[in-house]
């Protein structure tokens, strides 16, 4: 039996070992960010929460989820994702707001 | 006879990817139900943030990252045929998911001790910001914690497929899909640790 394989991707270069270290280190590193901010006071932490937090998720959607690696079409859907989360927020609130 | 194997990998994570939205759509739902309420009641948030033991919070934050990492990692270590990393970087996978479990149920179980679950004659006692903050807390830990079993179970299966060589070097979508719903539920604790253990 003669077993052929047809694949739709080009081979590409896997990252090593170390790039994952190196953002795992950073991802450490926002998180004792966040957690020194909240001791601050509470405006610094929503702030954190605001500007650290989705960095990290960015971190991990990046490089552990492989998006950086990926074509445009997953970053396209991810995009339309958050954008309509957005929305959601901003009419909630735009609602909350004319109360 | 000649076998033709069709294998669309690309297909195969997009349509993970397609999953993954829908999991966003649902805790991004709570996310802003959960901002609604903040905004509402930001003493009565303040105060049952207070309640929440920080220190748990971050030490399952650092669980879940380096969990992330080990799945990571042991996509690569197929990648590069090292069968034996590979299967003890996916064994301390589950065993951080466990920790993670663990930190949790004794979260869970500090709280209860105090009168602190849905539907308690204790919580009924409380202003309505707090039982809402309290709603939002066991809902969205609690539907975190699912998750967290459903991605070790499935990890649990990678790591037996990796042992057998169904997951080789040559084939491992299925490890790379089910590493991506695992950095999902990671993605979904980074945002929980901020909105209820930091800055409520």
């Amino acid at each position: 039996m003669n077993d052929t394989l047809h694949s739709h991707e080009a081979p590409i270069e896997h990252p090593g070992y170390g790039t994952f270290i190196g953002v795992w280190l950073l991802l450490l590193l926002l998180t004792g960010c966040l957690v020194g901010l909240s001791h601050v006071s509470q405006t610094y932490a929503v702030w954190g929460l605001m500007t650290l937090t989705p960095l990290k998720a960015g971190l991990v959607f990046y490089y552990f989820m492989h998006l950086k690696y990926e074509g445009p079409v997953f970053k396209i859907v991810i995009l339309v994702t958050l954008g309509t989360l957005l929305i959601f927020f901003a009419l909630l609130f735009s609602d909350v707001a004319f109360r | 006879m000649s076998g033709h194997v069709h294998r669309d990998d690309l297909g195969s994570r997009l349509g993970m990817w397609l999953f993954l939205v829908t999991e966003m759509v649902l805790f991004g739902g709570l996310f802003i139900g959960y901002s609604y309420m903040r905004y509402r009641y930001p003493a009565e948030f303040h105060h049952g943030g207070m309640e929440l033991n920080a220190t748990l919070g971050v030490i399952n934050t650092l669980v879940l990252l380096t969990s992330s990492l080990t799945v990571v990692l042991s996509i690569v270590a197929v990648q590069r045929a090292e069968k034996q990393r590979a299967m003890a970087l996916l064994g301390t996978t589950l065993g951080l998911g466990l920790t993670f479990l663990v930190i949790k149920g004794f979260e869970w179980s500090a709280k209860f001790h105090h009168g602190l679950y849905p539907n308690s004659a204790h919580l009924a006692t409380l202003p309505p910001g707090e039982q809402v903050f309290f709603g939002l807390y066991f809902t969205m830990t609690g539907l975190h914690g699912v998750h967290v079993i459903a991605g070790l179970s499935v990890l649990s299966v990678m790591l037996w497929w990796v042992a057998t060589d169904r997951i080789r070097q040559d084939r491992y979508i299925h490890l790379e899909n089910s590493g991506l719903y695992w950095h999902l539920v990671d993605v979904i604790w980074i945002f929980l640790l901020p909105l209820f253990y930091l800055a409520a």
